[in-house]
Parts: structure tokens; C-alpha cells; sequence
């Protein structure tokens, strides 16, 4: 790596970041390899923080990435609590928030997104919200409990994941959803139903088709969320779960090609060749599918990660992966892999009762996206057959007597 | 605490004390042990820390639940002793246990 001592620097120490620093590591690359992250914290995966460490199946140690002596032994330097403020293409270095300049070889942008507030009166009330950082998850699991009611506002993964959390901790909770249904954005009408029901049998209270108008509060604390029709659902705490738009300005003010997320290429480069993004801040593309698209999900920060070690230290490009992703909601495993894109087709195979089924996505004979409950065969069948692009029976496919094994042979 | 033997696929070998109540692959992954990929961090969601479980240690290690096997029926070059490793908890039963990766988790 030309004269090895400038090294990579990383801004951003989410699981994007301090994989592709210790993936650098396992791919020997011997120069200087410097973490940058705002957090307080080493490196932690983010998915259990909705999930079992929210119900408290889990620790935070459980949660990071690597013990915190690893980053010493290996040779990454931590810089914790701080931020990049800019990069200088020209002369290859990075300024942080504490005004330190760091030189830069290759630079690795993870700076991931950030929960997309709600431009409503009331959101500043104490008592409301956004679920992204293990800081976020320490407040909203204080507020959960017995007798404690939450409103959840956006029904999609965050917010029902927080919603199943929050009845196991015996916490009441409302989901309030914009939409005619939750999960509009990210499932079909099948799983949408599917979720609807299983929550609403474990006491979760759904508002579809809702406009949330403003935050009511008493002395400065959250009380209730005040819909369009005038009504107020009455709650202690307000999770915020609206989606994550890119934290992408660093890239933009330095002139990097960015659309929605910094625009990379299949070894996740930007228009800078030395300048990598990865992880839930880049636009990248998909090759299966023939467009750019950003990718919020553990499996594509790890995929680019990947890329972006292999990249620097010369190894060949790592294996296409179908993208893919996972949510756990009481005792239901949900796994789904693939895009919609362009389906002309829904196919429910198995039975939503059971509840075992998977829901495929088809574009003629081609499986271009599989939602799995309960389903695994199903899943990594389908995300098998996505990846080979190979025709399938439809009537093969839906028929239960023929197992997934088979189907994918 | 058991002294774990993790083999690569290449042959490189690492010896691993890990504590109780962790995965055999969370003591992978911990030390940066290679081909212990563990996308989904054990969720049991992903099938990529995929090991062979080393004959001498497969009653001990015990069966893989419905879930599991479903999930390896669709990994890459599986055999009797393949095992998701993240479904393998660590106890003192499993001191010496040996376990080999496979050439690729994707």
C-alpha cells in the first residue's frame, strides 16, 4: 500500500466500520488502521437493541463487536466521542470534531443514518424517542414496564420490534401508522396482514391511516400523541421509528457523487477511488436487479465491508450476495431476502395460520424476493434460487408436498 | 471455560479460551478467528458460521434443533458433522472440543 504509513481511517465505528477494520486485519493489511466513531463505545451490533437485549436476553457485553482489548492487540487505533468533520481529498486527511487532522492512504466512510425525526409540535417533549444507539435503547427500556403505555409512531420493523418488546416487559403499546397498513414500505400485504393480526392477538393496538398532528405533554413531559381526527392516544413514552435518512454530508461537501447516500460502486468505491462508503450510508448497486439502491441491513454493511477490505488490500472482488435481513418478533422468526422489484407475482407457500409460511416475489419463473415466517428452508431456498437466477415451477413452488429442497434442486 | 481448537480451511489452527455461556462461534468472531463469518451475530437467522464438529466431540455437542437443520440443509458442502456454531453454547463438558470450517460461509 504505497508507502503504508498514512493507512486507512475510518469515520464511522458502527458494525460497518469495525468490521472492515478488523476484516483489514484478517486480510493482512499491515499499516496504520484508525477507527473514528462519535459513540462513547467500541463497535456493537445494533439489530439486538429492538430485540432480545431490549427484553433483557441480553448484555451489552453480548453486544460488541470485539472485546475491547482486541482493538490494542490488533493494532487499530480507537478514537471514541469524537466525529469527522471534513475530509480533504486533496491532501488526504481528515479533520475531528476535537480539531486533530488525521492523514488518510484510503478512507473508509460508515457514518450509517440517523433516525429521521417528526417535524410536529411536542417533539421536543421529555419522554419521546428515536431507538438507533444503545444510548437510545438504555432510555427506551426505562421507560418500558408493567403498566407503562408506549406509543410507537411508524409501523415498520423498529417500531413493531419495540412494540413486541415493550408487551413482553408488560408495557401496553400503540403502533400509530401513516399508512392504510404497517409495513407498507418494506413487505407485501400478506406479511402486512400476517403482523397485524399476531400482534393485535398479543395485545398490541394498531392506528392505520393515522396523522399524527402533535405530542401532548404536562410539565414538559410527554402524555399523548394527538391525531388528525382529533383524538389523543394517551402514553408515557414515544418511540419515533420513521425511517433513517444517510448521514452523507460529509461526502457531499466534499464533492463525492452522492443520490440519497454516497454513491459507490461494486467494490464499494465512490466517485474518488481512494474514498470507500459502506454500510446503510451508501447508494450502491445491485447487480441482480439492474439499479442502485440503498440498503439498510446488517448483511449489506458486512457485504460492503468486505468489498471495501478486499479493495484496499488487493484481494480479489468477494462473492455477490443477495441481500438480506431479519426480525424477531415474540416466538416468530422472519427472515426475508431479495427486492420486489418488478414482480408481477405473490405466491403464499404454507400455511399463515400455522404459522409457517414463506410469501415469494416472482417475475415470471424468476424469485426476485422471499419473506420467510417461521420458514428457514424456505428462506435460504429462495435466496439461493434469487442468486442463481434460475426459473422455478410456480405450481412446484406452492405445492407443500414437495419440500423446499427439492424445489431449489 | 473451554480451550476451543478452531481449524481454517486452509489448516491454520487456533487455540481459543472461551467462557462459559458464549457460542462457539462468539469465540470465534471475539478473536477475529477468519471463516467464522456470523452475519446475523447469532441469531440463527443466516447460516454463515457453519463448522464441522470434530467426530470425537458430536454427542457432547449435541443435536441441531429443526430450525438449525433447515438452515444447513442450504449451506455449502454440508456433512453429518456440520453444525451452526453460533448454536453451540460453551461449557466446561466442551474443553478440548475441536471444530473445522469450511472453505467459504458465502
Amino acid at each position: 500500500m504505497n508507502d503504508g504509513q498514512a493507512g486507512v481511517v475510518i469515520a464511522g465505528a458502527g458494525h460497518a466500520g469495525g468490521t472492515a477494520a478488523a476484516l483489514l486485519r484478517q486480510f493482512g493489511y499491515k499499516a496504520p488502521i484508525t477507527l473514528v466513531g462519535d459513540e462513547p463505545i467500541a463497535p456493537y451490533q445494533r439489530p439486538p437493541l429492538s430485540k432480545a437485549w431490549l427484553k433483557g436476553e441480553a448484555d451489552a457485553d453480548s453486544l460488541m463487536l470485539k472485546p475491547p482489548s482486541f482493538y490494542a492487540e490488533a493494532g487499530i487505533g480507537l478514537e471514541l466521542g469524537v466525529s469527522v468533520v471534513s475530509i480533504d481529498r486533496e491532501g488526504r486527511s481528515v479533520e475531528l470534531s476535537d480539531g486533530r487532522r488525521l492523514p488518510w492512504e484510503s478512507l473508509i466512510i460508515a457514518t450509517g443514518a440517523r433516525a429521521r425525526s417528526l417535524p410536529v409540535p411536542g417533539a421536543d417533549l421529555a419522554g419521546v424517542m428515536t431507538l438507533r444507539s444503545a444510548a437510545d435503547a438504555e432510555t427506551l427500556k426505562a421507560a418500558l414496564g408493567p403498566g407503562r403505555r408506549l406509543a410507537v409512531i411508524g409501523g415498520g420493523y423498529i417500531g413493531l420490534e419495540a412494540a413486541a418488546s415493550a408487551r413482553a416487559l408488560g408495557a401496553e403499546a400503540v403502533v400509530i401508522e401513516r399508512e392504510p397498513r404497517i409495513l407498507a414500505r418494506v413487505a407485501c400485504q400478506v406479511l402486512s396482514d400476517f403482523f397485524t393480526d399476531y400482534h393485535r392477538a398479543r395485545g398490541v393496538v394498531f392506528e392505520v391511516d393515522a396523522v399524527v398532528e402533535a405530542l401532548a405533554g404536562e410539565h414538559g413531559q410527554v402524555t399523548g400523541v394527538r391525531l388528525g381526527d382529533g383524538r389523543v392516544i394517551a402514553c408515557d413514552a414515544v418511540l419515533i421509528g420513521v425511517g433513517a435518512p444517510p448521514n452523507d454530508e460529509l461526502a457531499l461537501a466534499a464533492g463525492l457523487e452522492c443520490a440519497g447516500g454516497i454513491v459507490v460502486d461494486e467494490r464499494a468505491r465512490t466517485s474518488d477511488p481512494r474514498i470507500f462508503a459502506i454500510g446503510d450510508v451508501s447508494h450502491r448497486p445491485l447487480p441482480l436487479y439492474e439499479r442502485m439502491f440503498r440498503l439498510e441491513s446488517v448483511a449489506n454493511a458486512l457485504e460492503q465491508a468486505r468489498q471495501a477490505a478486499a479493495a484496499i488490500t488487493g484481494r480479489p472482488a468477494p462473492a455477490r450476495e443477495v441481500t438480506w435481513n431479519w426480525s424477531d418478533q415474540y416466538d416468530l422468526k422472519y427472515q426475508f431476502a431479495g427486492l420486489p422489484f418488478d414482480a408481477d407475482t405473490v405466491l403464499v407457500r404454507g400455511d399463515p395460520a400455522k404459522p409457517k409460511f414463506a410469501v415469494f416475489h416472482l417475475k415470471g419463473d424468476l424469485i426476485q424476493a422471499v419473506e420467510a415466517v417461521n420458514a428457514p428452508a424456505e428462506f435460504m431456498g429462495g435466496r439461493q434460487l434469487i442468486a442463481q437466477r434460475r426459473p422455478i415451477s410456480r405450481a412446484r413452488l406452492a405445492d407443500m408436498s414437495i419440500s423446499m429442497k427439492e424445489v431449489a434442486a | 471455560m473451554a480451550k476451543i481448537t478452531y481449524i481454517e480451511h486452509s489448516g491454520a489452527e487456533h487455540v481459543i479460551d472461551v467462557k462459559n455461556g458464549l457460542s462457539v462461534m462468539e469465540g470465534a468472531v471475539k478473536n477475529n478467528i477468519p471463516g467464522i463469518d456470523a452475519d446475523c451475530g447469532g441469531a440463527c437467522a443466516c447460516a454463515t458460521c457453519h463448522v464441522y464438529v470434530d467426530e470425537a466431540w458430536r454427542s457432547k455437542t449435541g443435536t441441531p434443533s429443526a430450525m438449525e437443520e433447515s438452515m444447513l440443509d442450504f449451506a455449502e458442502n454440508v456433512a453429518d458433522n456440520s453444525r451452526l456454531s453460533c448454536q453451540i453454547k460453551v461449557s466446561d463438558e466442551l474443553d478440548g472440543l475441536i471444530v473445522r470450517m469450511p472453505e467459504s460461509q458465502h
